[in-house]
């Protein structure tokens, strides 16, 4: 990696006056550095500064209460994960932090960072392939190879979305607030996600100058059913081929209203509403849940070596539905 | 004639014997390459070639030089000269940190030439393909053929055939320690190297004829090393440019390859692909085997597998050729060329039992000249449930179908006369055993304590074993091949032998006996024709006085022998929504004649085992064919197993004779194909290419709707 000066942040307004004035990647925060300092090593990141946040107090809570969760954006995957209250209450996002990495990445890596963390697409990881990524002018995927990446999302930039938490927050319509130098905001889970089309080298609406700070959970309705389903090659540490995030509000055996969120196979969590269409007032059963599935992946657009992902995540959403009202 | 002795009369040999360096590699405190750390010691790096073909048309190490903290700079390939893989050398560096040694890489200026370049068999093989190498034709060898009997006569006594293609793709040998060296000029002539190797005497005689110094001149150590599985043989580039920065520097220098050079550069397993057509007479005899194969091994040769492989076949014909790309080349690798041979060997003999409506255990009884596997095959089916396995393929219900399967393997291990070793008694009573052998992981180390042990009636922990020196001047082969143990373990025991009776001729006289009626307790010496009369180990090695009994030992070609049979089973559990493959349970049946230390022997079983398992379900050289570079030159996508994929695992050490016989290669060879036809047996679908992973079962399931 290159030489960085580091500074422990002491507020977030301190924070957001050191990111204020520089151009993206000149000055970038750090918490867990899970994926941070993989990308420092590889020269795809050389930042001249790192802010470090675990050093902002008050920042690693979480807080649950009758109106739902607050979670700091300091707080481990793993605390997240074995929350007795998340485990009850929020099982898609225990159940997303549980399936993140391995128990040592979880337990450093923070859930802003989770969040905003970057593709694990080769080319994107590889310093000398230059991609629309980084300001090149081609996805090497659409003709190299492409079997980890998305079969949703119209390009141009077939990368897919690393995080599990990011679809079982969206699912949980989830919102998370944002502090830049002029002040914070609040916006949803889902809006904060960006496809390429909007911007080919963010995943993302945060500024250079902004960073996420807290995420909000409602308190589901407490008829909700919820479930996290994650496929992937190797037991652990493994990133999503397919991952289905489902939360389902039931009236006795009907479902009053779904949330259906991909992971792993578009450039951004995938709210699939042709899934939640087929299941809302449903009683679901293998038939609708498979019908979901089929209408889920309807539009998906395979590359060369990734059409198997339409039937995987046809086939999760499935089992997902299943899983979670059992 | 010299012999091991009945096991009933064996104390130590035979038994499960916890390993010497257990406690110390659990803890940490076992010191590998890696963990050396000299006084003044400066870090080395190697620039790389990021670029898979190309000409080198300048190099200014200037800037490198010039680096505060950057002590030598190296060039490792000339000016003009070809760069032909991604990972080739191009210049080394020596710097006070490996900070600095990281950023004075990135200084080091370099112009190159770009070339037209092949990156996977298809591209090299492709019309109008660049020509890498000069003296092949297309990129191809010629081809070798070989053959035996008549083809055509016997395909016309087949009364079934099969024809398939059968692909493995580049393995990586993923040594958990990479290849490195310590190195350390005690003086302007003298050179201690530490090594992580499979050939301490290989590395010794390597460096000294490249720096041009006597042998004895050069010291390598190897106390504890983090694995080969037979890439670790030579210094390598890395190592003779260690020696050269140290040498220039007058600094000790320590250089170990990253993740990624060690994908790169530091040997595979090459590909295979085979199209064979074979055939079965109407009673499920072999009849016919023609196979016409490739493979790569980067820009050199040595793509060689085995087909037909272990089952009698009399009608053969062959052809395999060597494909070149611009890529690393393939090295040794446990038991290399038999995997992949046995996966396309034992999914064909699968494919043609079903033809014949046969049992495909039935089929393999009929065509194996194996007495051991026969019985193998009898054991490993109780042991699995055979008769549990369903005989419709793909014919279990449910969405999670389960799947049996069975594979073969064979192998040699007779080790060879390559080994000095002297056995040391001391008048304190203390026992040392010497020897210029590795212990690279296997458990040499405990074998040889053992058996000294067990001839001295000492137990493991008091003989202190000396191996992994070059320094006390008593050569032993490189550990590959399986060899170690057969090559090291009857010299051990003849010195031991020796060390014995001349120790019982100082004995003899306190005991007032024959040296010929005095025996060997636990920690005594007796007389055997009067019990009364007995010395302990101490008392008896007090009368050495000044003198040390120390011994040499001969390679007793009675005490060890060559060829070893193994078959496995594999149950699995396929997940027809997901493509995932669980493995229930392997069971490893593993002919290795007499087993020293039979808990490092059923370790060797096991670690074979896992390695066969990630050869099938999940490890790929993965070549891009846009920019020549490997893809996943990492351990993120460059997938080994982990706990979660290494199922329940029945290592059965399957005595035969008690004659010591190497067992580090055999059991990573019949996994593959065990694995594959269970998952066939689950689904009902084939797989012909490894990995089998979620795409490749998604992708058939869904042809095969």
């Amino acid at each position: 990696m290159d030489k960085f000066s580091y500074v422990n942040a002491t507020s977030l307004k301190q924070v957001t006056s050191l990111l204020s004035d520089s151009r993206w990647g000149e000055v970038m925060v750090i918490a867990g550095g899970t994926d941070l300092l993989a990308e420092l090593k590889e020269y795809i990141e050389t930042p001249k500064t790192l802010v470090n946040l675990k050093t902002l107090p008050g920042m690693n809570s979480i807080k649950a209460d009758a109106n739902g969760l607050t979670i700091g954006a300091l707080t481990t995957v793993s605390d997240i994960a074995m929350h007795p209250t998340i485990q009850q209450h929020y099982s898609v996002l225990s159940q997303a932090a549980a399936s993140v990495a391995t128990p040592q990445i979880r337990n450093v890596g923070t859930l802003g960072g989770n969040l905003c963390q970057r593709p694990r697409c080769w080319y994107y990881r590889d310093e000398t392939v230059n991609c629309f990524k980084k300001g090149g002018d081609m996805c090497y995927a659409v003709d190299g190879l492409n079997k980890y990446h998305a079969i949703f999302g119209d390009g141009p930039v077939y990368i897919v979305h690393p995080s599990d938490i990011a679809p079982a927050l969206i699912a949980l319509n989830a919102s998370l607030k944002i502090v830049g130098p002029e002040g914070d905001k609040t916006v949803k889970v889902e809006e904060f996600f960006t496809l390429p089309a909007a911007n080919l080298i963010r995943e993302n609406i945060l500024q250079p100058n902004e960073i996420v700070v807290e995420v909000q959970v409602p308190a589901p309705n407490p008829n909700t059913k919820s479930f996290y389903l994650k496929a992937r090659e190797k037991g652990a540490p493994d990133f999503a081929l397919s991952s289905v995030a489902a939360v389902f509000e039931m009236m006795g055996k009907t479902c009053q209203l779904a949330h259906v969120v991909l992971g792993g196979v578009a450039p951004a969590p995938w709210r699939s509403p042709e899934a939640e269409t087929v299941l809302t007032g449903k009683t679901i059963n293998e038939s609708v849940s498979m019908n979901a599935g089929e209408e889920a992946v309807k539009n998906a657009q395979p590359l060369t070596d990734n059409a198997y992902k339409v039937t995987l995540t046809r086939n999760l959403i499935s089992r997902a539905a299943m899983m979670a009202i059992s | 004639m010299a012999s091991w002795g009945e096991a009933s009369q064996s104390r130590l040999i035979g038994k499960r014997i916890a390993r010497l360096s257990g406690k110390e590699k659990v803890t940490g405190e076992a010191k590998y390459t890696y963990d050396i750390n000299r006084p003044g010691m400066l870090y080395g790096r190697i620039l790389r070639s990021e670029v898979p073909h190309a000409n080198v048309t300048a190099i200014d190490l200037t800037d490198a030089e010039e680096m505060p903290g950057v002590q030598a700079v190296i060039p490792l390939i000339e000016v003009g000269r070809k760069l032909r893989y991604q990972g080739q050398e191009i210049a080394a560096v020596a710097a006070e940190t490996d900070d600095i040694a990281k950023d004075a890489l990135r200084a080091i200026y370099v112009e190159l030439e770009e070339l037209p370049f092949v990156a996977t068999e298809a591209d090299a093989m492709a019309e109008n393909a660049p020509q890498i190498r000069d003296d092949w034709k297309g990129n191809r060898s010629n081809p070798s053929k070989g053959g035996q009997g008549d083809i055509e006569a016997g395909f016309a006594e087949a009364a079934v055939t099969v024809e398939a293609t059968y692909h493995t793709p580049v393995q990586t040998h993923v040594c958990l320690e990479t290849h490195g060296h310590v190195v350390e000029w005690t003086d302007e002539q003298n050179l201690t190297v530490w090594a992580s190797t499979q050939a301490v005497f290989g590395v010794r005689n390597d460096l000294a004829r490249r720096l041009e110094l006597p042998a004895n001149q050069v010291r390598v150590i190897t106390e504890h090393m983090g694995g080969g599985f037979g890439s670790k043989f030579s210094p390598g580039v890395e190592g003779l440019a260690a020696a050269q920065l140290s040498r220039m520097t007058e600094r000790p220098v320590k250089l170990m390859l990253t993740r990624k050079a060690e994908h790169l550069v530091a040997g595979n397993r090459p590909s295979m692909t085979q199209h064979v057509k074979a055939g079965a007479t109407r009673d499920g005899r072999l009849i016919a085997y023609d196979m016409q194969g490739y493979g790569t091994g980067g820009t050199g040769g040595g793509a060689g597998f085995t087909g037909p492989y272990v089952y009698h076949v009399p009608n053969i014909r062959t052809e395999r050729t060597n494909i070149a790309v611009n890529a690393g080349s393939q090295r040794a690798m446990r038991a290399p060329g038999h995997p992949q041979g046995a996966f396309a060997m034992d999914s064909l003999m699968d494919e043609l039992a079903e033809k014949l409506g046969m049992n495909p255990l039935e089929f393999r009884r009929l065509n194996d000249e194996s007495e051991v596997r026969q019985a193998q095959y009898t054991l490993g089916a109780q042991e699995i449930g055979w008769h549990k396995r369903k005989s419709v393929p793909g014919s279990g219900t449910g969405i999670k179908k389960r799947g049996m399967g069975v594979g073969s393997g064979q192998w040699g291990g007779g080790g060879g006369a390559n080994t000095q070793a002297r056995v040391n008694i001391n008048a304190d009573g203390t026992v040392e055993a010497i020897t210029g052998t590795q212990d690279i992981g296997t458990g040499i180390r405990t074998a040889i304590a053992i058996i000294v042990a067990e001839e001295f009636g000492l137990t493991t922990e008091d003989i202190i074993v000396k191996i992994g020196d070059s320094a006390p001047g008593l050569p032993s082969g490189g550990s590959g091949g399986s060899q170690t143990t057969a090559s090291v373990a009857p010299v051990i025991k003849t010195a031991a032998a020796k060390a014995k009776q001349k120790l019982f001729e100082h004995v003899a006289p306190l005991l007032q006996a024959h040296v010929d009626d005095l025996r060997i307790g636990t920690g005594t010496i007796y007389v055997a024709s009067d019990r009364t009369k007995t010395a302990t180990w101490h008392q008896a090695t007090g009368l050495l006085g000044q003198e040390t009994i120390s011994e040499g030992g001969e390679w007793d070609r009675e005490l060890r022998q060559g060829g070893v049979a193994g078959t496995q089973f594999a149950e699995v559990e396929v997940d027809t929504q997901t493509g995932h493959v669980k493995i229930l349970k392997i069971v490893a049946v593993q002919d290795c004649g007499l087993a020293i230390n039979r808990l490092t022997t059923e370790s060797q079983i096991n670690g074979g085992v896992i390695m066969g398992i990630g050869q099938t379900l999940l490890e790929e050289r993965i070549m891009d064919p846009m920019t020549g570079r490997m893809l996943n030159a990492n351990l993120e996508d460059y997938k080994v197993p982990g706990t979660y994929e290494i199922p329940e695992i029945k290592s059965i050490v399957f005595d035969t004779h008690r004659k010591v016989t190497g067992v580090g290669e055999p059991p990573c060879i019949p996994t593959l194909g065990a694995i594959a036809n269970a998952v066939y047996n689950a689904i009902g679908v084939r797989i012909r290419e490894l990995p089998i992973t979620p795409d490749k079962v998604l992708n058939a399931l869904a042809e095969k709707a």
